[in-house]
């Protein structure tokens, strides 16, 4: 028997029960489109997390204070008012530490005339932007002058931009109020991308100097960040940076310490991690769903082989060897799966599309995922399609035409 | 030729042995035309199965065309089924959904026959068995039994077999098409000179054929010539 006629067959074959052969491709279809959708949108959301750890910058550390463990009441982080502009400039005797950005930052109601919005207002030092990897889409850095006078001037974020004058203007040069005192805008920060905590879209900039003496009122810090020279120094510089802080602040025990050190790449590390075990979850949902596609699959070619019994008999008897008949069911299976995998694909990829679309998270389709998809629908053909196609082949001629 | 020595078949269930052939020896030339009769359960349908290979005794030896049957494997025998037996069953066990020229190719194509060659030869053998021309593409659930009938003969034909086996060929048809087919059976034994073998427990059925062989309770009781020959309908 040649190709061409197997493939006829088969084509005839699944013609011939074509609703039943619908119901089929409907199952794995729907498997192997969940199987990309869901990864898409895994890794979706993986690497949007990863970008948006990486966008506020790398070879990160961010020191924050926190109360002297052992007390009585412990305040939450950041809360605690232990970290002092002193300190950021003690940092910079480290060797491995190539710019320190201390910062203050508190939450204000900011008003401009007939609009008004609550976010995170910061005060920062000529060096936070590079540290951040922050760029300007509009206007201009505060200038030396304008950080040691301390002069009431505001760069804002772009989605503040957006709430407070309204979408993609020009705010450069007008005022806003916050808290109650007047601020000129001579900047607006470039999108980074990302919403919710963290995000440096919805925030204003201020001079450090101005933050303190207006805003908080007082000269402790709300963090200091650390741009380390290198990756590989990463650790060290953290313990350097520990080791000096602790006998600045006279403390004996780096259990007792009051501040605390987040590493950016640690950071990034947990989230990937927390990503790739929700893509692992997802995945498997849907990987069930492939897997009872598999088993319609194998139920149909059972059925059709029962069905199909006499005309197994017969093909027998007019000459089809083993390998004839098993090739025949075989290649029906994977036939099967084969036009399943292709329009599954088409619909994973629909379906991922239409998430990122309505849905707001970002999906991406990655060539493993489809061709894992495809590879497990291929193997789903030949492994569930294997035992009835073995079952029609081992049949008895005799048997086979006698069954009714 | 066929050749039958001392063929037995016991089939084996888990504690009954039941014989269905007990030692059937007989010789049928090429060219003869032979119905084996003989009452249900009398182990016919095992003898036919034996000359068809689709089974094989479980003793004695069976040589189709000087070539020993009973010892092949499964697909050998299926080789044998493909280059020189044609099947015609009682219940013409066609491809339903399949045309009728499909059901005749399907032979051809287990036989890696060259696609241009095949349809030629599909119609040839249709037309030998007397099928006309109109009903080539029809679907073969649309046929009447005779016509089915005819595209099974036509089956049985495509390949060029030595031997055409008919396991009670007139089964399921009336009496007026049952001539018809018969007539068909003695006209491709006389003009193409095939060998032909009828299955039946019908004594008139039986009478268009040559030569009778009775058998009785897995044993042959009369071989003999068929002097009462009955004529059937010819058609063209």
């Amino acid at each position: 028997m040649k190709t061409s006629d197997l493939f006829q067959e088969t084509f005839l074959a699944i013609i011939a029960n074509k609703v039943r052969s619908g119901l089929t491709i409907l199952g794995i279809v729907i498997g192997i489109g969940s199987v990309i959708a869901m990864v898409s949108i895994g890794q979706g959301s993986a690497k949007s997390i990863t970008d948006r750890v990486e966008s506020l910058g790398t070879n990160l550390l961010t020191i924050m204070p926190g109360s002297q463990r052992g007390q009585m009441v412990r305040g939450g982080m950041g809360s605690a008012t232990t970290l002092t502009l002193e300190d950021a400039e003690a940092l910079k005797t480290i060797s491995t530490v190539k710019t320190v950005a201390p910062t203050v930052s508190s939450r204000k109601q900011i008003t401009i005339k007939g609009s008004n919005t609550n976010t995170s207002i910061y005060g920062i030092d000529a060096n936070y932007f590079s540290v951040k990897s922050i760029t300007l889409e509009l206007g201009i850095a505060f200038s030396e002058v304008q950080y040691k006078s301390k002069n009431k001037v505001a760069i804002i974020g772009p989605t503040t931009r957006d709430t407070l004058f309204g979408e993609n203007t020009d705010p450069v040069g007008q005022k806003i109020r916050i808290d109650g005192q007047e601020y000129t805008v001579i900047g607006v920060s470039e999108s980074k991308g990302g919403t919710g905590m963290g995000s440096s879209d919805d925030l204003i900039y201020i001079p450090l100097g101005t933050a303190q003496q207006y805003i908080t009122g007082s000269d402790k810090l709300s963090n200091i960040s650390v741009e380390v020279l290198a990756a590989d120094l990463m650790d060290s510089t953290e313990e350097a940076i520990s080791a000096l802080l602790l006998q600045r602040h006279n403390i004996a025990s780096a259990d007792s310490a009051d501040f605390s050190i987040m590493n950016q790449a640690d950071m990034l590390s947990a989230m990937t991690d927390m990503t790739s075990t929700l893509t692992l979850l997802l995945g498997s949902i849907a990987g069930i769903s492939l897997i009872v596609g598999g088993i319609g699959i194998m139920n149909m070619m059972l059925t059709t082989v029962t069905e199909r019994t006499r005309e197994i008999g017969l093909r027998k008897a007019i000459g089809a060897k083993r390998g004839d008949i098993s090739l025949q069911f075989l290649s029906e299976a994977v036939t099967l799966t084969f036009i399943s995998g292709i329009i599954g694909i088409l619909l994973g990829w629909l379906l991922s599309y239409l998430v990122s679309h309505f849905g707001g998270i970002t999906t991406t389709i990655s060539p493993q995922s489809v061709i894992l998809a495809f590879g497990v629908s291929g193997a789903i053909g030949i492994i569930f399609g294997y035992y009835p196609a073995r079952r029609a082949a081992k049949l008895n001629p005799i048997d086979a035409l006698r069954y009714e | 030729m066929i050749e039958c020595k001392n063929v037995s078949k016991i089939y084996q269930t888990t504690s009954v042995e039941t014989p269905a052939l007990k030692g059937v020896s007989f010789q049928i030339k090429d060219g003869e035309f032979v119905a084996i009769m003989g009452p249900s359960g009398s182990g016919k349908s095992t003898l036919m199965h034996i000359l068809g290979a689709l089974d094989t005794p479980t003793e004695g030896e069976y040589f189709l065309d000087g070539k020993n049957v009973a010892s092949l494997s499964d697909d050998e025998l299926a080789d044998i089924r493909k280059n020189k037996i044609g099947f015609i069953f009682q219940s013409f066990n066609l491809l339903p959904r399949a045309t009728v020229i499909r059901n005749v190719i399907l032979p051809l194509v287990y036989a890696n026959v060259v696609k241009e060659e095949r349809e030629k030869k599909a119609r040839q053998a249709l037309a030998d068995a007397g099928l006309e021309e109109t009903q080539f593409d029809h679907l073969s659930n649309q046929l009447s039994g005779g016509q089915m009938q005819r595209v099974a003969i036509a089956r049985a034909l495509v390949n060029d077999p030595s031997l055409i086996l008919a396991d009670e060929p007139t089964g399921n048809l009336d009496t007026k098409t049952g001539d018809i087919v018969m007539g068909t059976f003695q006209k491709l034994n006389k003009e193409q000179k095939r060998t032909i073998i009828i299955i039946t427990h019908e004594h008139d059925v039986a009478e268009y054929a040559d030569r009778i062989i009775f058998i009785r309770d897995g044993a042959l009781v009369e071989d003999r010539e068929n002097e009462h020959k009955r004529l059937g309908a010819r058609t063209k």
